[in-house]
């Protein structure tokens, strides 16, 4: 009997990760879709803020995925998944910084040469380039021949800054989102990436010599 | 250390008074001369001038109105109130975005000093709710230096914005 209640219980608790997680995703994107500031945006801009608002949102499935902690998609094919979804993220965000360009070019020059008067964008542009990083280290991975650890322990690092660096540039900005379903998702994505590097113990290589 | 740390802390307290007491006198008429002495220029704020479009014409109101941009213009030094000066201001507002040229207008200052002009509801965007005004010698008389202001609202809900331009002669 318990032995053959245990894979229900396990579909059972399946079914509410996959939809707590769809509605950590899911939420906060239909909330800034009903956002008032839209309709006072021409369609440019209202991209560029959604894929903003998305890349958020993938950040979330990255350390979930690669950690494997998704039922379904755990070991190698989480590991897949966590590269397509890297390349929508660094697609994401391309998008984000043209969408913006577009729309105002001086206050995203400002942002990018880290002259502007907005706090949140240095921020916004430390991820950034941190995103761009974290992607060329995955592309160039057979070309680095970097050990596993050492890989995992720069890549971690870099995926680290792109979410403090993310996390502090939503939170700061007055935007579409709304600021309970961002403030919950911003915390879920820190715990999710903490998750996955204490899981991983991707500072293991820095321990190797020590006793 | 400690005795640099101490007059630092020293330092930094009789600054505070100081500043305190010429607020204080600012504040009241009979020491109003001489604290206008010091009446610094403000200065040009970062991302002030972004999308700016020259010489925005003098206009009664900015498209349908509904929000009110105020402020005063006083000159650097004896803080003289300047009559007449040109402030040409835009924003994102519920009728277009910074870039768009009906965003902008201009208005003059009265005898005392005073700006103020109607606009469109000013609306968050690239992150903060805020104005952009601009004090441009190219459009005025050219006696004092160009000073573009980028203020921010406290609130995406007030109606009004208050901006305080001090000028420098040139």
């Amino acid at each position: 009997m318990v032995d053959r209640q245990r894979p229900r219980y396990g579909a059972a608790l399946k079914f509410l990760l996959w939809c707590g997680l769809m509605a950590a995703v899911v939420i906060p994107v239909a909330i800034a879709a009903s956002s008032p500031l839209l309709a006072w945006r021409d369609p440019i801009y209202v991209a560029a803020g959604f894929a903003g608002v998305i890349a958020m949102a993938l950040l979330l499935l990255q350390p979930l995925l690669v950690g494997g902690y998704l039922p379904g998609v755990s070991g190698l094919r989480g590991r897949r998944i966590h590269r397509w979804v890297g390349g929508g993220l660094l697609a994401a965000v391309v998008l984000h910084v043209a969408g913006l360009w577009l729309t105002s070019p001086p206050d995203v020059i400002d942002a990018l040469l880290l002259r502007s008067p907005t706090p949140f964008s240095v921020w916004g542009v430390i991820a950034l380039w941190a995103v761009f990083a974290a992607a060329l280290l995955a592309a160039f991975r057979p070309r680095l021949r970097l050990s596993v650890p050492l890989w995992r322990l720069a890549h971690s690092a870099l995926a680290m800054l792109i979410v403090v660096g993310s996390v502090i540039h939503a939170l700061q900005i007055d935007g579409t989102m709304g600021a309970v379903s961002k403030a919950i998702l911003c915390v879920l994505v820190i715990a999710a990436t903490g998750w996955v590097i204490l899981d991983l113990r991707s500072w293991a290589v820095l321990r190797r010599n020590q006793p | 250390m400690t005795d640099l740390s101490k007059t630092r802390r020293a330092f930094i307290t009789t600054g505070a008074t100081v500043i305190g007491a010429a607020s204080l006198s600012g504040a009241s008429g009979v020491f109003r001369n001489a604290y206008a002495q010091s009446l610094a220029p403000t200065p040009t704020m970062r991302g002030g001038a972004n999308n700016y479009l020259p010489g925005a014409p003098v206009v009664e109101r900015i498209g349908g109105g509904g929000f009110l941009m105020t402020g005063t213009v006083h000159r650097a030094g004896d803080g003289a109130p300047l009559a007449g000066r040109r402030i040409q201001m835009w924003a994102h507002t519920t009728e277009g975005h910074e870039r768009d040229v009906h965003s902008h207008g201009a208005t003059l200052t009265n005898e005392d000093g005073i700006f103020q002009l109607e606009m469109p509801q000013i609306v968050p965007a690239f992150g903060q709710a805020h104005g952009h005004l601009a004090y441009d010698t190219e459009y005025d008389d050219g006696k004092f230096e160009t000073v573009f202001m980028r203020p921010v609202m406290s609130s995406a809900k007030d109606k009004t914005l208050h901006v305080a331009f001090v000028l420098q002669p040139v």
